[in-house]
């Protein structure tokens, strides 16, 4: 665990060092994600429980966000004054956000399934 | 006896709020579990009400409270960088559709941005709230820095952008559900389309393939919406 963990924790340096040298507008451990991405495509070798480590990790991925939700505490005037126009701009463009990419991407699974299956399928035929 | 100046001295670190805030989110989760993971009970929503109304009662300012859990603003950076390990293993799943996928992720991109800065216009908001509201589905640390170059306010883009996430994360699956969308790739993508990384978690909840799809809608909508919000707030007139 503590091997995957210092993986991890590397890639994030790495990600933010990257970030910082060259002013790239996205944020470091995203930077990171990329690096470990190509790291695990180009099947180079990595600790065996990085995977476990990975998933318990995301489990409580929720838990980690709640430190930054509770800076909501500081804006109760402008919550106030603005609040409803916040809320309800919210609750439209997340609906029609969230049906529209859905709509857009496919709603059925089954099908693009089977279309996976049949590409990792050896050809026997041609 | 404690003197109560080191009371207040341990109230202020890591000692009370870590455990606290671990403990909170813990019964949270509970909850969430036993009503059959409904939305409407998302732990990080419970459990940032929960803190909150706590430091707002007791009088602990937010500084303060921060700074007993920086150490989860760290963790959540190796948790992201964590992300590519289910990515890794469902990306095959794109195999075929990355022209959908980059239509989905164009058009949810827009309509987020778009719709959010015109409501938000038409309901009478102050041009600050306007332009920190933009560049809300972008993950926060991209979503802050969007709002500084086009004249928002970052700290009320933090609090807008974490919203957003939530409201994805409790409203966005009852939508899809509504439409009768089943597929997790196709729900994953949407939830981090729109509500990025705390509806990511949500997607996770539901299954690895539908987080892993969220992390890459998460991922590609923060860089595209970087790109589309100053061109939207230019053709819509708001500089």
């Amino acid at each position: 665990m503590l091997q995957s963990l210092v993986v991890l924790m590397f890639f994030q340096f790495l990600g933010e060092l990257l970030v910082h040298a060259t002013g790239l507008p996205l944020p470091g451990p995203v930077c990171g994600m990329l690096f470990l991405l190509a790291w695990l495509r180009s099947g180079w070798t990595l600790p065996v429980e990085l995977t476990g480590v990975a998933t318990g990790l995301l489990d409580h991925f929720g838990l980690l966000f709640v430190p930054a939700g509770v800076s909501i505490i500081g804006f109760g005037a402008l919550i106030m004054r603005d609040g409803p126009a916040i809320v309800l701009a919210l609750m439209l463009s997340i609906i029609a956000t969230v049906a529209i990419t859905a709509c857009a991407f496919g709603r059925r699974p089954a099908a693009q399934g089977e279309a996976a299956q049949r590409e990792a399928r050896p050809r026997s035929v041609p | 006896m404690i003197e109560s100046a080191k009371l207040a001295g341990l109230l202020q670190g890591p000692l009370v709020w870590l455990p606290a805030t671990l403990a909170v989110y813990a019964a949270a989760t509970a909850l969430w579990r036993r009503h059959g993971k409904a939305p409407i009970l998302n732990p990080t929503m419970l459990s940032i009400i929960a803190i909150g109304a706590v430091l707002l009662l007791s009088g602990v300012s937010y500084p303060a409270y921060l700074d007993g859990v920086v150490i989860l603003n760290y963790v959540l950076g190796t948790a992201v960088v964590a992300l590519a390990v289910p990515l890794h293993r469902h990306i095959h799943l794109l195999r075929g559709r990355t022209l959908k996928l980059a239509a989905a992720l164009f058009v949810g991109s827009t309509t987020s941005l778009v719709l959010g800065l015109i409501v938000a216009k038409a309901a009478g908001a102050s041009l600050e709230t306007i332009l920190s509201v933009a560049p809300k589905a972008a993950t926060a640390a991209v979503s802050i820095e969007i709002a500084r170059g086009i004249g928002g306010l970052p700290g009320l883009t933090a609090v807008v952008t974490i919203m957003t996430g939530i409201t994805t994360a409790v409203v966005g699956p009852y939508v899809l559900d509504l439409l009768g969308v089943r597929a997790p790739e196709t729900r994953g993508l949407a939830l981090g389309v729109s509500g990025h990384g705390i509806a990511t978690a949500r997607a996770f909840s539901e299954s690895e393939a539908a987080g892993s799809f969220a992390s890459i809608g998460t991922a590609l909508n923060a860089s595209l919406t970087a790109a589309l919000v100053p061109l939207a707030v230019w053709a819509l007139g708001l500089t």
